[in-house]
């Protein structure tokens, strides 16, 4: 039937998610081998039994190190998507809700964040506060935001003008009232679908920036760190940073996946 | 083709989509320069009808007849390409929504150009002139420049032409028309019907399909009644409109508003349940009176709102709009679109600043104050909208939207009012069990009624009703008007009735006021206004609305 065809993907797309979910919160259980045990009799063994995806130079289990790095990963990916939500969603509510002068001036700020291309901005940011995970997170979050806070506002000004408010404030409900009970949780609601695609895009970013070297040191296992490390053998073994690689955009696709299917069932 | 053949010839014909059967069994022809109209609500299968008769019944249909002869061909098993030859050529049809048929990006007369250059040589300029001559003959002036204009730059009534023009390009035997004249003006509603009923006595077959019987009474020589994918009734006009035999259709007759007094029942008893018994301190009704004279309770003097176009050009949305409505009354505001009676409404309700004038509620200032003086007083004044969908939170199910509008905003948990909640739902005649629905899920009648149960829950002395019933298939309006005037009796409340249906203002108005170009043209008494009609745009608007049922 056509209609379980066409749910195929976001069933593929769910499983992935769930792996790299269990591999996050129980590591072990999926790989019980020590992702940082080195074994240099074992450096560079290509994906085979012994090894199910190959070692890195120093013979760890590259299976076992990307399963360990979904942590790491995902938990980027979600807090850098929260941090760049919670920004936006404080900008977007000053722009849409906060009268002409407040959208006059968030507007400028937001045009200066886009202007500067979005990896520039975290390279920027992180030039400044040092690198390391922490800081990472944040700059992802907030090369994000701008974009976010468009959304916010355009639909935070949609729904200021709608049937609904104004049938609140003929009821005589407060301004602050409408916004927390009417305007915000329905101008949130579309952005769900949007944050699970950028969740995807978040974790492609702190990807980047480890690869650059400013993210988790090199010895943990990250999965940007690998596909960098993986780089300079890569004529001698692919799969250093194929499988990490991979993982990347396996995660990525499914976040993407997702939230299509998300936004089709949201406008049924 | 002889001429004795009919144009349509349609025996059994089934339509469903996935299993659901929507259209079951229906059966008619029509000759050459007869009109039948197939009249129904919305979901009686009548639009899907008219599709399939074009194959465009659309994805998922399945469409089986056991005779489907259009223009004289047998359709049942015609592939894409042989229904692309007949669509425009044989057929052609008219839809309700002229903006979104038309391309905005492209000229008309390129729009009406298409069908001539797909379906007929002649050379470009043979068919610029044909271009020409249809515009004109569907009655727009100035042809050769609206020829050149695109679909936005025209007013909705000439947008209907330009795709009446361009339906009859080819000069089909056969024209379908779905809802032409439902989003126009009475007045342009009128006149593209005079078009239709010139176009078939020139000779056409016509399949004419409305919602609104008095719409297609003026034009078609037989109805045929749907309801639920069947045809219940059909007949000559005469016939079906004088001595209907189904119930339905006797319904939908009792259910026009035209020219039945105030207070009569529009809508069977049968379907309305029975309200709790009144209670006395809800119908005192003269709350403004004083030594003998009555107060209004809302007035305005003066109203004057204008909208910048540009930094030197002003839209004259309402100008000097003056108004008293009694405690008890009804006063109806009756125009066609952008007249401003929205705009008069919105100032009323105090969402919109008065650029010169006020408004006054309840004896007290409302206009000239701050929304925070405002807000105390705003239980006294509810608000019932066309759309009431979109005037709800689609989060919250009815019980919370009841129960928010109850507490004056101080909770949503409907445990707090279950026993006000329910009184409300029974005196808008809703079931118990609809308090968890969300608005989403309930019918159009149903909606509208939850949107009047939450305009009373603060007890509000004034409603305003901006088209309340517009949106509604008419016998659901018939009830939801019914519920407004037993409402008003019950609880004494004053309505501010806008419509652009004359039937409805003079079923429901005591007093009226004829708006036009963001003036007042016409006020007084509803039966005065109807009856002698003292200003030129009245009685154009009363001449053009449909005639009442009962006069045919």
């Amino acid at each position: 039937m056509s209609t379980h065809l066409a749910k195929l993907p976001r069933l593929l797309a769910a499983a992935l998610l769930l792996f790299f979910l269990l591999a996050a919160i129980a590591p072990n259980l999926l790989a019980p081998v020590d992702p940082l045990a080195i074994d240099p009799a074992a450096a560079f063994s290509a994906p085979g039994p012994g090894h199910l995806l190959g070692t890195d130079e120093s013979g760890r289990d590259i299976y076992s190190r990307i399963i360990h790095g979904a942590r790491s990963s995902l938990l980027i990916g979600a807090a850098a998507t929260a941090i760049g939500l919670g920004l936006a969603l404080v900008l977007g509510t000053l722009a849409g809700f906060g009268g002409r002068w407040l959208d006059f001036g968030v507007g400028r700020i937001l045009e200066v964040l886009f202007a500067l291309p979005g990896l520039l901005l975290a390279l920027v940011f992180i030039a400044l506060a040092g690198p390391g995970v922490t800081t990472t997170v944040i700059a992802v979050g907030l090369t994000w935001a701008p974009g976010y806070a468009r959304m916010i506002r355009a639909q935070i000004i949609a729904l200021r003008s709608s049937a609904m408010v104004e049938a609140a404030t003929v009821l005589g409900r407060r301004r602050s009232r409408i916004l927390l009970v009417h305007i915000l949780p329905n101008a949130l609601a579309p952005l769900a679908v949007l944050a699970t695609l950028g969740l995807g895009q978040a974790i492609l970013w702190a990807a980047s920036l480890s690869f650059l070297g400013l993210g988790s040191p090199p010895p943990a296992p990250e999965w940007g760190t690998m596909l960098s490390a993986g780089r300079t053998y890569l004529s001698l073994a692919w799969w250093m940073t194929f499988f990490p690689g991979l993982a990347i955009v396996l995660v990525a696709a499914a976040a993407t996946v997702l939230s299509r299917s998300m936004k089709a069932g949201g406008s049924r | 083709m002889s001429a004795s053949e009919p144009l349509l010839r349609v025996k059994d014909l089934d339509v469903s989509f996935g299993g659901n059967s929507v259209v079951s069994g229906i059966s008619f022809t029509v000759n050459p320069g007869e009109c039948l109209a197939l009249v129904g609500e919305s979901g009686s299968g009548k639009s899907v009808t008219a599709r399939s008769l074009l194959g465009l019944a659309g994805p998922g249909s399945h469409v089986r007849a056991t005779a489907l002869d259009v223009a004289g061909k047998d359709a049942r098993n015609f592939s894409q390409r042989s229904w692309r030859s007949l669509r425009g050529k044989e057929v052609g049809f008219i839809l309700q929504d002229a903006l979104t048929s038309l391309d905005p990006l492209r000229t008309v007369g390129k729009e009406i150009d298409d069908a001539l250059r797909l379906h007929s040589s002649g050379s470009g300029s043979q068919r610029a002139a044909r271009v020409v001559e249809l515009l004109e003959a569907v009655g727009l002036d100035d042809p050769l420049r609206r020829a050149s204009q695109r679909s936005g730059e025209l007013s909705g009534g000439m947008r209907q032409r330009a795709l009446i023009a361009s339906a009859i390009a080819l000069d089909p035997l056969l024209i379908i028309a779905d809802e032409p004249t439902t989003a126009l003006d009475a007045t342009i509603a009128a006149s593209v019907m005079d078009l239709l009923g010139d176009l078939r006595r020139a000779g056409s077959g016509m399949l004419l399909i409305s919602h609104d019987l008095a719409t297609v009474a003026s034009v078609a020589d037989s109805i045929a009644v749907m309801a639920a994918g069947r045809i219940v009734e059909r007949g000559t006009r005469e016939q079906v409109l004088n001595s209907p035999q189904h119930p339905y259709t006797r319904a939908l007759l009792a259910a026009a508003p035209a020219g039945k007094p105030r207070f009569t029942k529009l809508s069977p008893a049968s379907t309305h349940p029975k309200p709790p018994p009144l209670q006395p301190e809800q119908a005192t009704v003269h709350q403004g009176e004083e030594d003998g004279v009555v107060l209004p309770v809302l007035s305005a003097r003066g109203l004057i709102k204008n909208f910048p176009l540009s930094k030197t050009e002003n839209f004259r949305a309402v100008h000097n709009v003056n108004f008293d409505l009694l405690p008890g009354q009804t006063l109806g505001v009756v125009g066609e679109s952008g007249s401003g009676k929205t705009t008069t409404a919105r100032m009323a309700l105090g969402l919109l600043r008065t650029d010169a004038g006020t408004v006054e509620l309840l004896g007290g200032p409302w206009s000239q104050v701050p929304e925070s003086a405002r807000r105390n007083r705003r239980s006294s004044l509810g608000a019932v909208y066309q759309d009431p969908l979109s005037s709800f939170d689609p989060r919250h199910s009815a019980e919370a939207i009841l129960a928010d509008a109850l507490s004056l905003g101080a909770t949503r948990n409907p445990r707090a009012h279950r026993q006000q909640i329910s009184e409300l739902l029974s005196l808008v005649g809703l079931a118990p069990d609809m308090a968890q629905r969300r608005p989403a899920t309930l019918s159009g009648g149903q909606r509208q009624r939850l949107a009047i149960a939450r305009a009373l829950a603060p007890k509000p002395k004034v409603l305003i009703c901006d088209e309340p019933v517009s949106a509604l298939d008419v016998s659901v309006q018939a009830q939801v008007l019914d519920l407004l005037d037993e409402l008003q009796q019950r609880l004494g409340l004053s309505y501010l009735f806008i419509s652009h249906d004359l039937a409805v203002i003079r079923h429901m108005s005591d007093h009226v006021l004829v708006m036009r170009a963001g003036e007042v043209v016409e006020s007084g008494t509803t039966e005065s206004v109807f009856t002698a009609p003292a200003h030129e745009y009245t009685r154009s608007l009363l001449a053009a609305a449909p005639p009442s049922l009962s006069s045919i």
